[in-house]
């Protein structure tokens, strides 16, 4: 169900990073400070915005899922935070390239913004071992939902303190851009806003296609096995599917569950 | 301490921080295809498992009607 329309969804997506490239090399000027290394800023500034932007998705996601009790919205929690973390993992690299180019180190402890984000990642460092040391799908789920909610409106906070800020050295983007960035500028930003997004939602369906089918499969393998599946769901991270087949819930991610392993 | 720089930072300088900050990104979304697609092939394989499981049954169900 979630690979429905996927495949024309991931060719706009490819289209639109394809001509954010080209239009972020070889349409818009050269900075006047910064020169050809704002070109990082078409990369790393959508991206945090995008990764930030996941994981407040992730929190309302887990809402739902408390108020529901569907474990869908559960999935869909875990998916977010999953993939606003790898795209975190680049707003750090790109972030950290970009400040030994200009500013000549790699990395600055006095920054807010940086040690700011780097906390967050840190925060959400520990969701998957939290949810696998809770054994118990249920409990996990819950706390997990918690966990994301909490976690997911501490996203905003620390970004509205870290504004207030005043001793700062890593420029302001949001709120600038309409006063400070020129037309070219402000064009190619947008369009590389929406092609992140882009690809975040196309890679989080894909995700919640593969984790689908995966929790089918083992339903599917449960049901055909019948009496001769004795084997016990063995402890993971990934949430408890409620899918057909009569088989009740099942992991949908890993090996967690092989009838014929 | 470090004082944003006020004269454009030449281009030779910057060509390798921007290649490296793209090149980065592209290996990490890479990397996490490459594991979603490993995760894929084994869905895939257990799939092909199922189906024969599911074959058999049906070849032993036949043979129990024709005796």
């Amino acid at each position: 169900m979630y690979g429905k329309r996927l495949r024309p969804l991931a060719l706009t997506t490819f289209a639109a990073l394809t001509l954010t490239l080209v239009l972020a090399f070889f349409w818009a000027p050269d900075d006047a400070n910064q020169g050809f290394l704002q070109k990082i800023f078409y990369l790393h500034v959508p991206l945090a915005i995008v990764t930030l932007c996941g994981f407040v998705y992730a929190g309302l996601a887990a809402i739902a899922h408390l108020r529901t009790r569907d474990s869908r919205w559960d999935m869909r929690s875990y998916v977010a935070i999953h993939l606003s973390l790898v795209f975190g993992v680049g707003v750090l690299i790109s972030g950290s390239i970009w400040a030994k180019g200009s500013w000549g180190v790699w990395w600055d402890w006095s920054e807010p913004t940086l040690v700011s984000f780097l906390l967050i990642m840190l925060l959400y460092a520990t969701y998957q071992p939290l949810r696998f040391a809770i054994e118990d799908p249920e409990r996990q789920a819950r706390y997990a939902s918690v966990f994301a909610i909490t976690a997911g409106a501490f996203v905003p906070i620390n970004f509205v303190i870290v504004r207030l800020s005043t001793a700062y050295l890593h420029p302001r983007v949001l709120g600038d851009i309409s006063a400070n960035l020129p037309g070219r500028f402000q064009v190619v930003f947008y369009l590389s806003l929406i092609s992140m997004a882009l690809l975040w939602i196309t890679l989080w369906r894909y995700e919640m296609t593969s984790k689908h089918a995966g929790a089918q499969l083992r339903a599917l393998r449960r049901a055909l096995a019948g009496d001769e599946d004795e084997s016990m769901p063995r402890r993971s991270a990934v949430p408890t599917l409620n899918v057909g087949s009569g088989a009740g819930g099942t992991r949908a991610g890993g090996d967690s569950v092989g009838a014929a392993r | 301490m470090i004082v944003p720089g006020l004269l454009e930072i030449p281009l030779h300088e910057a060509v390798p921080y921007v290649a490296g900050a793209y090149t980065a990104f592209v290996a990490l979304i890479l990397i996490y295809l490459a594991i979603m697609a490993t995760k894929l092939s084994r869905m895939e394989r257990e799939l092909g498992e199922l189906t024969e499981l599911a074959e058999s049954r049906r070849r032993a169900g036949e043979e129990r009607e024709e005796l």
